[in-house]
């Protein structure tokens, strides 16, 4: 029997029912335990940064490396005959699709992935379209959560910062709610989560609440997911004025559950203080190695029957 | 006493009834109706029992087809659809809202990868309360029906 995901394009969150997402989080915690260098042997996987992201490109061309495939591609699009030539990106797909055994790709524009499943003979993974998805970052959310919660089930689970125009923050969002949690969402008027997300959530009549401060809610957490606040999106008096509402600091975690755990997808500018790195609740850099293994699992199952068919 | 028409009968083809008064411009710009050179008769404003006022349109020798129909339904989701032969309604149907529309309307977020590529737009349609909402197959966005300037 086929695994759910075998030669499967992973384009958006809600494309991934809640058994093939905890068959991607099970994989990705088997492969961390016990490494697979051979699974891709012989496998050629290409690369297509159409828009430069160094952390992304890196992660995922490691976890080729790390399975023992190949890879080809290029870093940023606008440097590639792609780009200068003005060739659609319907005939690039054909063409390196008939390179590849699979292909993982970042573009400018929303949907550009969603269009490259649908010419492409190989799968696809999307590794961020504009502003729409970055399917990936939400499963190696989801691994790391699940790492350090034992559990997805029914977790209470903050979101803190730029909501609006956050993509990780809405698909997590969408994943959670398959596996009942609680949502507290934490951002200025401004930036707060659109309204197509608290529509779905309405829908599926999903708890959540929306607050003002960190403080009002952190002690109550299992996970705290940090956003940057983008001061560029307010004038300086506004940004001052809010920011500190939005920034977290060491000393508001003195009474905190014990399995509270901090994520934050990275970069980070100043919304955590350095003090909170060496609390037991930072776990953002784990969770950025993380990203590894959460990719090696999404390509080993899209790539083979190995782990999905048990 | 005798009703009096007050937009000519035709002889065949389709009398599109129950459009909101307004849409009907809309609708013949949208369809292009005056492009295949017949004859067409608009009644703007005309009065109606459900609908207070409500537009009409009759198209000579022209009969919508089912995909024609349901487009028409993001205009006038309660239009009904009358097939004129010999002066006499031999068919009358509903309009109903189609669950997808490709190919016909351009997708507002400008940076949407339909607009660069040569593949047709597809949206799918949702209803929303008393509206409607049309979520990109490709950036995923949903939109209301303000949004495109085809329906506007």
């Amino acid at each position: 029997m086929n695994n759910p995901l075998y030669q499967k394009h992973i384009i958006s969150i809600p494309d991934l029912s809640r058994q093939e997402l905890e068959l991607i989080v099970d994989t990705a915690q088997s492969i961390k335990q016990q490494p697979r260098p051979e699974l891709l042997k012989n496998k050629v996987v290409a690369s297509c940064f159409f828009e430069a992201s160094t952390r992304t490109r890196l992660s995922f061309e490691t976890a080729v490396q790390r399975l023992g495939g190949s890879v080809i591609g290029f870093a940023d699009g606008g440097n590639t005959s792609l780009g200068k030539k003005g060739e659609t990106l319907v005939d690039s797909v054909k063409v390196i699709s008939s390179y590849s055994d699979a292909f993982f790709m970042r573009h400018p524009q929303e949907g550009a992935a969603r269009l490259a499943s649908e010419f492409s003979s190989v799968p696809v993974v999307n590794g961020g379209d504009g502003s729409n998805q970055h399917p990936t970052q939400t499963l190696l959310d989801l691994f790391t959560i699940y790492e350090t919660q034992g559990s997805l089930e029914g977790l209470k689970v903050a979101f803190v910062g730029d909501l609006k125009y956050g993509r990780t923050v809405h698909s997590l969002t969408q994943a959670l709610s398959l596996f009942g949690c609680e949502f507290y969402f934490i951002a200025p008027k401004a930036l707060a989560m659109p309204d197509y997300i608290i529509e779905e959530l309405n829908e599926r009549e999903i708890t959540y609440s929306l607050h003002d401060s960190i403080e009002e809610v952190v002690n109550e957490l299992d996970i705290l997911y940090m956003t940057r606040v983008q001061k560029e999106r307010f004038d300086e008096t506004e940004y001052q004025h809010m920011k500190s509402s939005f920034i977290l600091r060491a000393n508001m975690l003195e009474q905190v559950k014990d399995n509270l755990k901090i994520l934050h997808p990275l970069p980070r500018v100043d919304e955590i203080t350095t003090d909170v790195d060496t609390t037991p609740y930072a776990y953002y850099f784990e969770q950025a190695e993380n990203g590894v293994y959460a990719r090696q699992a999404l390509l080993a199952l899209i790539m083979t029957n190995e782990f999905g068919a048990q | 006493m005798k009703k009096k028409l007050q937009v000519e009968a035709i002889a065949h083809g389709t009398v599109i009834d129950h459009v909101p008064a307004g849409q009907g411009i809309k609708i013949l710009k949208f369809f292009q109706l005056s492009a295949a050179q017949e004859r067409i008769t608009v009644g703007l404003n005309l009065p109606s029992g459900e609908q207070q006022q409500k537009d009409l349109i009759k198209v000579e020798n022209t009969v919508f087809d089912e995909n024609q129909a349901n487009q028409l339904a993001l205009f006038a989701p309660n239009a009904t659809i009358n097939v004129i032969e010999d002066f006499e309604v031999v068919r009358k149907f509903h309009v109903s809202t189609p669950e997808q529309v490709k190919g016909v309307f351009a997708c507002p977020n400008s940076n949407c990868i339909s607009h660069n590529e040569p593949i047709d737009s597809n949206f799918y349609v949702r209803h929303q309360q008393q509206d409607i909402k049309l979520k990109c197959h490709y950036c995923e966005k949903s939109f209301d029906r303000s949004l495109f300037s085809e329906l506007d």
